[in-house]
């Protein structure tokens, strides 16, 4: 048992690799099929209205308290909403351009899940030496990997607006690519920052997230670079298309932005690539400022082996709970900006902060040697 | 008056960041999470009814059981989208009530084309129609739309008045002929 725990978490034959693959999409798949239920809940919550409660399956629905607790949560609502749109008419609108309107939701998707191939999400040490627990030991490149791959998720929304053929989406997803362009410098300069002080030269491990995890069991990152922090959470609120920055869907003023003419699950589609993106987005926030990991700044690894390996994972998901929890609190609090304001934004305040944070920290590191 | 010219203070650098009206949102968000929420999950509970609602028109009966309505129609009459249909009829001779002048046949409120204006409410000289508390009204046909005298007595109940107007007529009636005027 405790051998083929070991060799699911670490070893690198085809099939244990496939089984972590397929066990990572299932994860990601339902932690994304339960944010839209966070987000109906928490926006009810927060406008003094209960949200989902009474979808309920009969069979489920029998449990003593456990299946009115489950009703109440709208805990099968997730469920309820993946049947609907899987069953629900595909219509094929006859006005798009058919091939890339089928091909758009499939590259929307396809990175977000792709980027999962290089997130570690928890450490294993076994017989002395430290495993990342994740698909794949991770690799020195793993951050460019990330922040390359992540990047293509526009192409799905912009995509989507052209071969949509109509005004609106158009609109849509020429916002969506522009907003993209204007906020991955930022995001690129705050990493920078981080890398910079991470990555001495004499150290040999490179972009890697998990030498960036490692590094962070004293002080986490966000103690250090406060700015850098910031600026890029607020390029992945921008990056993921979420309020304020909810540029390329735009109800109010877009229709429904670049999914206008979308429906039925090639729109769940869409809306599964949204959650899948914040997932990766929190997910590298807190590996690269949040300590990963890692309890609490400072706290030394509780347990050994399994246990230390399990509360670590323990704590980083409930790190990604929270920051899922961050991202809807924040949509219902706040209007969406503009359109020229999120280009200011980006253009005029993000970048200029990263670049002098960089150069800033480039004097402190060149003046102390 | 001396006219007083207010500062316009221009944006502060940290309001120009937006960062601290966003936490204070974040704030007012979070404190409006934690409130408990006024959703009447409605079907199960329901709100209650004030007083004075008027809510669909009901007959009432006196506390000796007896239908007030003596279907004179005004209320008919009155009625602007004419949803009342009152079929007037005797009561027999035998009958406790004898005293009372008429009764009505048939009592029909067509709550399609009712508005709940409240009029024969207003109208009844026997104060015997009411807009009770009833808000919901709901039916599949259009002939269950339409409220018969039976359902009208069973939604309206007992109006506990005390006035017994007819019985006294009828009591004043006999002590007068009693005395033989």
């Amino acid at each position: 048992m405790e051998k083929l725990l070991t060799d699911f978490v670490l070893s690198p034959a085809w099939y244990f690799t496939a089984a972590r693959g397929v066990t990572l999409i299932l994860i990601v798949m339902t932690i994304a099929g339960y944010s839209v239920l966070l987000e109906r809940k928490a926006s009810a919550w927060i406008q003094g209205r209960i949200g989902p409660n009474r979808t309920m399956h009969p069979l489920i629905g029998w449990i003593p308290f456990l299946g009115t607790f489950l009703m109440k949560g709208g805990f099968i609502q997730p469920a309820a909403d993946g049947g609907k749109f899987l069953f629900k008419e595909d219509a094929l609108p006859g006005h798009v351009r058919k091939f890339y309107y089928v091909l758009a939701p499939i590259i929307a998707l396809a990175p977000a899940l792709a980027v999962l191939v290089m997130l570690p999400f928890g450490e294993f040490i076994h017989e002395g030496k430290q495993y990342a627990i994740s698909l794949t030991q991770g690799a020195d490149v793993g951050v460019l990997f990330m922040f390359a791959i992540s990047s293509l998720g526009v192409y799905g929304i912009a995509l989507a607006g052209w071969s949509a053929n109509s005004k609106f989406p158009f609109l849509g997803a020429v916002r969506g690519a522009a907003q993209l362009i204007s906020y991955e410098l930022a995001m690129g300069l705050s990493v920078l920052t981080v890398f910079l002080a991470t990555s001495a030269p004499s150290e040999d491990h490179g972009l890697s997230l998990v030498a960036m995890v490692n590094a962070q069991s004293g002080a986490w990152n966000i103690l250090y670079h406060p700015v850098a922090a910031l600026v890029f959470l607020i390029c992945v609120f921008a990056e993921t298309n979420r309020h304020p920055f909810d540029m390329p869907e735009s109800e109010t003023d877009l229709v429904g932005g670049f999914h206008t003419e979308y429906g039925a699950f090639k729109f769940g589609i869409f809306f599964v690539a949204e959650y899948s993106h914040m997932v990766i987005g929190s997910s590298l926030f807190i590996l690269m400022f949040l300590g990963g990991w890692h309890v609490l700044p400072w706290m030394p690894t509780v347990g050994s082996g399994w246990v230390a390996a399990l509360l670590g994972v323990a704590t980083f998901f409930l790190k990604l709970c929270f920051f899922l929890f961050f991202f809807v609190w924040v949509r219902w609090t706040i209007p969406r900006f503009r359109y020229d304001q999120v280009m200011r934004i980006g253009w005029r305040v993000l970048l200029p902060v990263a670049v002098l944070n960089l150069l800033a920290y480039f004097a402190w590191y060149a003046i102390r040697g | 008056m001396a006219i007083k010219v207010v500062e316009r203070r221009p944006l502060t650098l940290a309001e120009r960041t937006y960062l601290p009206q966003i936490l204070a949102g974040l704030k007012v968000t979070w404190d409006n999470m934690v409130r408990p929420s006024v959703t009447l999950q409605y079907p199960e509970e329901r709100p209650t009814i004030p007083k004075n609602y008027r809510g669909v028109p009901t007959l009432v009966m006196d506390t000796n059981g007896r239908e007030k309505c003596v279907s004179c129609q005004l209320c008919e009459f009155v009625c602007p989208p004419k949803a009342i249909r009152i079929t007037p009829g005797e009561i027999s001779e035998n009958a406790t009530n004898a005293h009372v002048e008429k009764a009505p046949k048939e009592f029909e409120i067509n709550m399609l084309r009712c508005i709940y204006c409240g009029l024969c409410q207003e109208v009844c000289p026997e104060e015997a129609i009411f807009l009770q508390s009833q808000y919901s009204m709901t039916g599949l046909t259009r002939e269950a739309m339409v409220n018969n005298k039976v359902k009208l007595y069973e939604l309206g109940g007992t109006l506990p008045d005390g006035h017994h107007k007819w019985d006294k007529k009828k009591e004043e009636a006999e002590r007068q002929a009693h005395e033989g005027h």
